[in-house]
C-alpha cells in the first residue's frame, strides 16, 4: 500500500511558486505531475539534467563506426568488387548508409533508453493520482509514511492551501502511481 | 516560457482554459464516429482493397503486368514512390525544422502532419517493393551472412542508400510521432468512461503519469530527436535524388538535383498538409487551433518552395542550352515538345505559375482558394516526378530503343490504392487520436493564446495610464 498527499493547482505559474514555498519550509517533495512540460520545474526541483542526449551522442557515434568500418571490411577485405572503375575503398559512397545508420541507431536507443528509465512500455498499466493531472491540474505530490504523524500531514496540507492549492487530497494505491 | 510580442496574432482563439483544450481536442475522439466519418471510411477502405488486389494480381502475374518495357523501366511505380515520399516531408518539416526554428505555429498542426508523415512513407515504400518482382527475396537488401559468397548487397547503389534512408525516415518519423502522442494517449485513458477505452488507451499510453522527471527526459528526448531528424530529413529526399543524378541518363544527370528534390518535397508536402488539415479542422470544428494564421503560414512555405522549385526548372532548361550538350538539350526540348508535352506543361502551370497567386495575402487567407490550389500542386508534383521520370528514358541515345509507355490497370490500381491506404489510416487516426498535440498547445496558451494577448495588453494600457498621469 502506498500513501500519497496531493496538492493541486490550476496554473503554473502558481505552482512554480508554490515549489519554492512549500521547499522553505523544509517539506520533501516527491514528485510534480503536469499536464504538459512546465519550463524551469526540474531546477526548481532539483533535477539532475537528462543525459539522454550524451548516450545517444556516444551509441551514434559507435553506429557510424560499425558502419564504416562493416562496408569497408566487406569492399576491401571479404569481397572486394570493383564498381565503375572506382577504388574498393571508395569513402564518398559509404557516407549515405554510414549517415542513416548513425541516425537509426542514435534515435532508437535514445527512445528505447527514454522508455526504460521512464518505466513506460505497452501494457504497463499506471493510473494517474488524480485524472485530472493529465488534462488541466497540476499536482505536487507528497509521500506519507507510517513514521509521519498527523501533525506533520496537517502541516502539509495547511503549506498546500496556503500556497494557493485549489484541492489538497489523500489517496491510498496499491502500487507506485 | 518564450515571451512573445503582444501584436503577433494570437494561435488558439477563444477563451481557452486548460480544461477547454481538453475538451475540444478530445471531443473527436470520445463520440461516436459520424455518417460522413464512415462515408469517407468506406471509400477510401474500397480503394485500398482494390489496390490490395493489382498487388496481388502483380505478384501472382509479375510485373509482366505493367507497361513497363525494355526502355521504360520506370513509370508509375517510381513515380509515384517519389510522390509519396516528397509528401511525407512536410510531417518532419513542420515537427523538426520548426521546432528549432522556434516556429510555435507548429503545434497546431505538427501531430496530423507526423501521422501524415507516416503513412505517405508507407505508400512510398509499396512501390519500390512490388517494383523489385520477386518480392519474396526483398529481404535480399539486408547485408546479411549469407551461404552465397557471402554475396553482400551494393554498398555504393544508390537504390541501396534508399533502402537504408527510407527505413531510418520510416522508423524515426514512428518513434518521433509516438513518443510525442504518448502524454496525450494518456489524457484521453484518464478521461475514458468505458472499460474498452480505459483498457486500449491503457496500453497505448505506456503508463504515463505525467511526472517531473519524464516530462524533462521528453523534452530533451524530442529535441534531440528534432536535431537530428532535420539533417536526416534533408537527406532522405537527397539520397531518392541520387537515384537519378548518379546516372548518366541526360536530364537525370545534373547536380541541383538533391536541394530541387528536397524543395519540391516540402512543396508538395505542404499542400497535402492543407488537403487533409482543411477537412479536418471543419470536420472536427479545430478552427479556433488551427486558425487562418495556421494556414497563411504554411502557404508562405508554399510559396517560397515553390519559387525554389520554378527556379530549378528553370536553371535545368538554362544549363541543358548552356552545357552545348546536344543529348541534354534533347533531353528538355522533347520534354517540353516532345509526345509527353502535355505532362511537362502541366507540371510548369501547376508548380511554377500558379502557386505565385500566394504572394496575395488576400488568397494566402483564402480557405477554399489554398483547398483548390493544394489540390493543383499535389497535381503538379505528381507530373514533375512523371516528367523527369518517363520523359527521360523513354528516348535515349539510340533512337531504335525509342519507346513509349502507357500505364496499365494494374499500375492505376495499385496508385489508387495507395491513395486509399493513406486515407484509411488518416481517418482511423483521427478518429481514435487526437489530431492536435494537446500537451503542445496547453504549452503555448499562456503566451499565444488570444484571451492571454488580451490581458497583456489590457495589463500594458493600464501601466501607460498610470505613467501619463503621473507625468501629469
Amino acid at each position: 500500500m502506498k500513501h500519497y498527499l496531493l496538492g493541486l493547482f490550476d496554473d503554473e505559474e502558481v505552482l512554480l511558486e508554490a515549489v519554492d514555498k512549500v521547499k522553505s519550509h523544509n517539506l520533501r517533495i516527491h514528485d510534480v505531475v503536469s499536464p504538459f512540460a512546465v519550463h524551469g520545474l526540474d531546477k526548481k526541483l532539483g533535477l539532475r539534467e537528462s543525459r539522454l542526449h550524451v548516450g545517444g551522442f556516444w551509441v551514434g557515434a559507435a553506429a557510424a563506426l560499425t558502419a564504416l568500418g562493416f562496408m569497408t571490411w566487406v569492399f576491401t577485405a571479404n569481397w572486394p568488387t570493383v564498381f565503375g572503375g572506382k577504388p574498393y575503398f571508395s569513402f564518398p559512397a559509404f557516407i549515405p548508409i554510414t549517415f542513416e545508420f548513425t541516425v537509426l541507431n542514435a534515435s532508437f536507443w535514445m527512445t528505447f533508453a527514454f522508455l526504460v528509465l521512464c518505466h513506460l512500455w505497452p501494457g504497463r498499466f499506471r493510473e494517474s493520482l488524480d485524472p485530472r493531472t493529465t488534462s488541466h491540474l497540476f499536482g505536487i505530490v507528497f509521500k506519507i509514511t507510517p513514521r509521519m504523524s498527523e501533525a506533520d500531514i496537517q502541516h502539509i496540507r495547511e503549506v498546500l492551501k496556503q500556497a494557493g492549492a485549489v484541492e489538497v487530497k489523500e489517496r491510498i494505491m496499491e502500487k507506485h502511481y | 516560457m518564450h515571451p512573445e510580442s503582444y501584436i503577433r496574432p494570437p494561435l488558439i482563439h477563444g477563451r481557452k482554459d486548460y480544461l477547454q483544450i481538453t475538451e475540444d481536442i478530445c471531443r473527436p475522439v470520445e463520440a461516436k464516429p459520424s455518417r460522413s466519418w464512415w462515408v469517407a471510411f468506406s471509400i477510401s477502405a474500397a480503394a485500398m482493397l482494390w489496390g490490395f488486389f493489382a498487388i496481388g494480381w502483380t505478384i501472382w502475374f509479375g510485373i509482366g503486368t505493367w507497361g513497363l518495357n525494355r526502355t521504360v523501366g520506370w513509370g508509375w511505380d517510381i513515380t509515384n514512390f517519389v510522390w509519396w515520399i516528397g509528401i511525407g516531408h512536410a510531417g518532419t518539416l513542420i515537427s523538426a525544422i520548426l521546432l528549432l526554428f522556434r516556429q510555435k505555429w507548429r503545434t497546431g498542426v505538427n501531430r496530423a502532419a507526423e501521422a501524415m508523415t507516416i503513412f505517405a512513407v508507407i505508400c512510398a515504400a509499396l512501390f519500390p517493393v512490388f517494383h523489385m518482382g520477386r518480392v519474396w527475396m526483398a529481404f535480399f537488401n539486408l547485408p546479411y551472412p549469407n551461404t552465397r559468397g557471402p554475396l553482400w548487397p551494393n554498398f555504393n547503389s544508390p537504390l541501396m542508400w534508399d533502402v537504408f534512408a527510407i527505413s531510418t525516415y520510416f522508423s524515426v518519423s514512428v518513434m518521433f510521432w509516438y513518443t510525442g502522442l504518448i502524454p496525450d494517449l494518456a489524457t484521453i485513458r484518464d478521461r475514458a468512461q468505458k472499460r474498452w477505452a480505459k483498457i486500449f488507451y491503457g496500453i497505448l499510453s505506456f503508463g504515463w503519469v505525467g511526472s517531473a522527471k519524464h516530462w524533462q527526459r521528453h523534452e530533451a528526448l524530442s529535441l534531440v530527436l528534432a536535431g537530428i531528424s532535420t539533417p536526416l530529413v534533408l537527406s532522405v529526399h537527397t539520397i531518392v535524388s541520387f537515384d537519378f543524378s548518379t546516372s548518366v541518363i541526360p536530364g537525370w544527370h545534373t547536380t541541383i538535383f538533391p536541394p530541387y528534390f528536397v524543395a519540391g518535397a516540402i512543396f508538395s508536402g505542404f499542400a497535402m498538409v492543407l488537403t487533409l488539415m482543411l477537412i479536418t479542422r471543419k470536420v472536427l470544428k479545430l478552427e479556433e487551433y488551427i486558425t487562418i494564421d495556421h494556414i497563411e503560414s504554411m502557404n508562405k512555405i508554399i510559396v517560397l518552395t515553390g519559387s525554389i522549385v520554378g527556379l530549378a526548372y528553370l536553371t535545368e532548361l538554362f544549363i541543358a542550352w548552356y552545357s552545348q550538350n546536344p543529348y541534354e538539350q534533347y533531353a528538355f526540348a522533347n520534354r517540353a515538345l516532345g509526345p509527353y508535352w502535355w505532362s511537362y506543361w502541366s507540371m510548369m502551370m501547376c508548380n511554377v505559375i500558379s502557386p505565385q497567386l500566394f504572394w496575395v495575402r488576400r488568397l494566402r487567407r483564402n480557405v477554399w482558394f489554398t483547398f483548390f490550389m493544394s489540390i493543383v500542386i499535389n497535381v503538379g508534383m505528381w507530373f514533375e516526378r512523371f516528367v523527369i521520370i518517363v520523359t527521360s528514358i523513354h528516348r535515349d541515345y539510340v533512337p531504335s530503343n525509342w519507346s513509349m509507355y502507357k500505364p496499365t490497370w494494374v499500375e492505376i490500381s495499385f496508385f489508387i490504392g495507395s491513395l486509399g491506404l493513406f486515407f484509411t489510416a488518416f481517418l482511423v487516426f483521427a478518429k481514435l487520436m487526437p489530431v492536435i498535440a494537446m500537451a503542445e498547445i496547453k504549452h503555448i496558451l499562456k503566451t499565444s493564446g488570444e484571451e492571454h494577448k488580451r490581458n497583456q495588453l489590457e495589463k500594458l494600457r493600464q501601466q501607460h495610464a498610470v505613467a501619463v498621469t503621473a507625468n501629469h
